[in-house]
């Protein structure tokens, strides 16, 4: 793995930490960098993220492996739209294993997995859904269903044995461990902290997680994200002409 | 791996889909639908969607979580956004089918192989007019994470991708019964970047049995 550079300066814009499978969602400009840190072992955050102009672009799965010849992210890898573009860069990473396939919880899979807790008996501490948490932060945007797509699950690892079959592995993620996203377009982030789908900790056990977001350097011609595969160099190209066409 | 005992002659439905077209149909619950990989290692990049619902479509993360496995085959259930099922792959004489390469795009092509390979036919341009088909109200936001018939894309323990030789051949078929009424929406990709099809894109055949 690639050594952690941590590019942030010391003080952030904006700070907030979830608690009870909390959920966010919010436009981040090209240039600043988001932090999410994991408060205890075993977090997990849900992610999606889409261009905050024009949302029909958005986070690509297959792009995204594809165009690196990978199945997870870490550092220096990108999260790559369905345009040829690059929509963030992960600029630090001390985990080294981010799940890319494995998609959401739904209520069902919630019920099934930890039992029926509702709000009337058990107030905010109810159990939440990771689908149901993208689609209230989605409906804020007027996104909806139709913009469900596979999403990211940090700090969370799965893999795969020759045949295809996956398997989850435990204690992926320290308390303390951090991952940091550069902004390489102005983009709509979604994310929750729900438990991962394939956990099989038999606990509802959400994670608290701590999001930061700084004003950052844009990436240099050097950079690591750029220059780690020739298919990234070209996203960078496509992204770099979008914005300056866009830029007033 | 897994034969069919349906003979082409009692098919309801026959069509040869040629490469680079889109390929637009109902299938109605209950009716199977086999895909032919008429010469072989050609990709179908195939979309399914509920016909009475476009946003309950297939989801490739929600058919690999409920399967906890990446590759499709006989007895794998395709899965929607809403948890539905929405068909399930009941014989296969390939063997392994992707849903992590996704479809190739001009866009992403300029990403993979070369800026001035934009020009070339790709089949999300197909897939758009594939939906507009069915729906002309439907556009970009409903085309998502498809499924690659005949292609094998093989995950490492360690977590590479490798786009690995065919293990698809001449005459070699996929059939899927559909649990509810779906529309398939499907490519037969146009690409000529990629030594998956050898550089020759070739015809899909489609039957469909009640």
């Amino acid at each position: 793995m690639d050594p952690v550079i941590n590019n942030t300066p010391a003080a952030a814009l904006y700070t907030k930490t979830l608690t009870h499978s909390g959920m966010w969602s919010g436009v981040i400009s090209r240039g600043k960098t988001i932090r999410l840190t994991a408060l205890e072992a075993g977090a997990n955050v849900g992610l999606l993220l889409y261009n905050a102009d024009v949302p029909s672009e958005r986070y690509n799965l297959p792009d995204t492996l594809k165009g690196q010849h990978i199945f997870y992210l870490r550092h220096p890898y990108c999260l790559h739209s369905d345009m040829g573009r690059v929509l963030a860069s992960i600029t630090a990473d001390t985990v080294g294993w981010h799940d890319t396939v494995c998609g959401a919880s739904d209520a069902k899979l919630v019920t099934a997995k930890y039992g029926d807790k509702n709000y009337q008996t058990a107030r905010n501490d109810y159990h939440r859904n990771a689908r149901d948490a993208f689609l209230i932060e989605l409906t804020k945007w007027g996104l909806g269903q139709r913009d469900l797509v596979p999403n990211l699950n940090l700090f969370s690892k799965v893999v795969s044995d020759d045949e295809g079959r996956l398997t989850f592995v435990p204690g992926n993620s320290k308390a303390g461990d951090f991952i940091e996203l550069r902004f390489e377009m102005d983009t709509l982030v979604v994310l929750n902290t729900c438990q991962h789908p394939l956990d099989p900790d038999p606990q509802y056990h959400p994670r608290d997680v701590r999001l930061e977001v700084f004003r950052t350097q844009p990436p240099a011609a050097d950079d690591a994200c750029r220059r780690s595969r020739p298919e990234n160099e070209r996203a960078f190209l496509n992204t770099e002409n979008y914005v300056a066409l866009r830029t007033p | 791996m897994t034969t069919s005992l349906l003979s082409p002659a009692n098919a309801i439905y026959r069509h040869v889909i040629p490469a680079g077209d889109p390929w637009t149909y109902e299938i109605k619950r209950g009716q199977i639908v086999r895909i032919v990989d008429v010469e072989g290692n050609q990709a179908a990049d195939t979309l399914f969607y509920d016909a009475h619902d476009p946003a309950n479509r297939y989801s490739a993360s929600d058919t690999i979580q409920r399967q906890a496995a990446l590759y499709l085959s006989t007895g794998t259930k395709l899965i929607s956004t809403q948890g539905d099922e929405l068909l399930t792959i009941v014989a296969d004489t390939c063997g392994r089918h992707d849903t992590l390469g996704g479809a190739c795009s001009r866009e992403s092509n300029t990403m993979r192989y070369s800026l001035d390979k934009e020009y070339m036919h790709a089949c999300r341009d197909s897939f758009i007019c594939g939906v507009h088909a069915w729906r002309p109200e439907l556009g970009k936001r409903d085309i998502t994470c498809n499924i690659n018939f005949f292609m094998n894309v093989p995950v490492t323990p360690d977590g590479r991708l490798t786009f690995a030789d065919g293990v698809s051949a001449p005459g070699y078929y996929v059939e899927l019964r559909a649990e509810r009424d779906v529309v398939c929406v499907l490519s037969n990709c146009p690409q000529l970047n990629n030594p998956c099809n050898a550089y020759n894109p070739t015809p899909i055949e489609v039957l469909i049995w009640k």
